[in-house]
């Protein structure tokens, strides 16, 4: 066993100080969906000390839709908890790449939505751009019927109420940016989803 | 302040492409309390929230977002013309988003696939804009392929904005695209949307001596003028004002 010099003790100590902080800033629950912690929505993207007394840290936060007003009550909910914490001064930082994706969201995260009533997103291996194709009208017939409905290309949009893959597309665009308003064609009940991005 | 920071070919391209978005979102929001239905009026506040959301970035990366967005006069805006034509009725308003977010979602998949400064916003935005183009197709499909009513509505807007097309694939300086190749890929898309919705690919110009098309030089249509008047008028009557 090597003995660390005084240099690699205090990063050490700084690395174990940064992953207890991103701890704290993580678990600020989201404010619009305040089932998810900012650590479930994966929007949390680290915490680095600085300062000579380790007192000073820099978060990085990362928007889920790029003019998603949540992100400042995020960062003055982060803020208040570090500084109860003990950090004299944060500074939360947004930043843009890597883009998040709902596949950021975690397991925990997904199950907690499903119970909240809110589908949650279908997770991909490739993220890219949504495929469009389009649906039924008047003189074409659509393989959705109805009111047509974009292609879904992912496995069916299970019903949080019911569990029934049996759902239609409402809207594209539901009370949050980042959710599409559906129907459950089992139980009839309206629901949100958290749509893929 | 009347004169934007141009100082950078950067700058310059993010005012360019900063303006499309801010003015884009205004007009999107003018449709609050006045959209055919809930779920739209909740569809066209979503697109122009995140139209907002780029427009503060692309802003701040040419200055102050609130100094460029408030107290600017018309010549000083680098925005296609396109972007600043009045909502109209339904069908116009869905032309122009035609026309426009499948422009911003070919530009933004290009310059998200490149390392240049503009990549880690179009690799958010693409996929947000993904969205706008769908919302738009779906509808042109919907009107055009409707009733005798909606499919004359949504035939004469299309062609109204037609000439106003032509402009988005002049170069900027500082978006490192292929105009040419952009410009291919959207007239592909766009005819066979059209084409899908029974509707006429208009036949008029699309840019020209005589036809609109100097928005990123500043010259604006005259509706423009009125619409800052009304977005810039809270901050102008009360500097510095805060909620």
């Amino acid at each position: 066993m090597v003995t660390p010099t005084p240099l690699e003790a205090r990063l050490l100590e700084a690395r174990t100080l940064e992953a207890e902080l991103l701890e704290v800033a993580g678990s600020v629950p989201d404010p619009e969906l305040p089932v998810l912690t900012l650590r479930e929505l994966g929007v949390v993207r680290a915490v680095h000390v600085r300062g000579t007394d380790a007192d000073a840290v820099e978060v990085e936060l990362t928007p889920t839709y790029t003019g998603c007003p949540a992100i400042e009550a995020m960062s003055v909910d982060i803020e208040r908890v570090l500084r109860a914490h003990g950090v004299r001064e944060v500074t939360v930082r947004t930043v843009l790449a890597p883009a998040w994706s709902t596949d950021d969201i975690s397991a925990e995260g997904r199950r907690k939505l499903r119970e909240f009533g809110i589908a949650p997103p279908r997770t991909r291996s490739a993220s890219g751009p949504v495929p469009v194709t389009l649906g039924a009208t008047r003189t074409r017939a659509g393989t959705g019927g109805g009111t047509g409905t974009a292609a879904e290309p992912l496995e069916p949009v299970r019903c949080p109420h019911c569990g029934s893959g049996d759902t239609e597309l409402l809207s594209r665009f539901s009370s949050t940016a980042c959710k599409a308003l559906r129907r459950c064609l089992a139980c009839r009940e309206p629901f949100d989803h958290f749509k893929e991005l | 302040m009347t004169a934007p920071s141009t100082d950078t070919p950067t700058a310059s391209a993010a005012l360019a492409l900063g303006d499309d978005a801010l003015v884009l979102s205004h007009r999107l929001g003018e449709w609050m309390g006045h959209a055919p239905v809930l779920e739209e009026e909740v569809a066209l506040a979503n697109i122009a929230l995140d139209l907002l959301g780029q427009a503060r970035v692309l802003l701040s990366m040419a200055g102050d977002e609130d100094q460029l967005a408030y107290l600017r006069e018309e010549r000083a805006f680098r925005n296609l013309q396109l972007v600043e034509q009045p909502n109209g009725d339904f069908a116009h308003t869905i032309a122009r988003q035609l026309y426009f977010s499948t422009y911003q979602h070919l530009l933004y998949a290009r310059l998200a696939a490149g390392d240049g400064p503009f990549a880690p916003l179009a690799a958010k935005a693409v996929k947000e804009t993904a969205y706008h183009r769908d919302h738009a197709e779906q509808w042109t499909l919907r009107l055009g392929d409707g009733t005798e009513e909606s499919h004359t509505r949504m035939n004469r807007a299309c062609a109204a904005l037609w000439r106003f097309t032509g402009e988005m694939f002049q170069p900027v300086e500082g978006v490192d695209v292929d105009g040419g190749a952009l410009e291919a890929e959207w007239l592909a898309s766009v005819e066979d949307v059209l084409r899908r919705s029974t509707l006429d690919v208009p036949e008029g110009p699309r840019s020209g001596a005589w036809t609109a098309g100097a928005g990123r030089q500043g010259l604006h249509t005259e509706p423009f003028g009125r619409m800052l008047a009304e977005m810039q008028h809270l901050h102008r009557s009360h500097p510095g004002a805060s909620w």
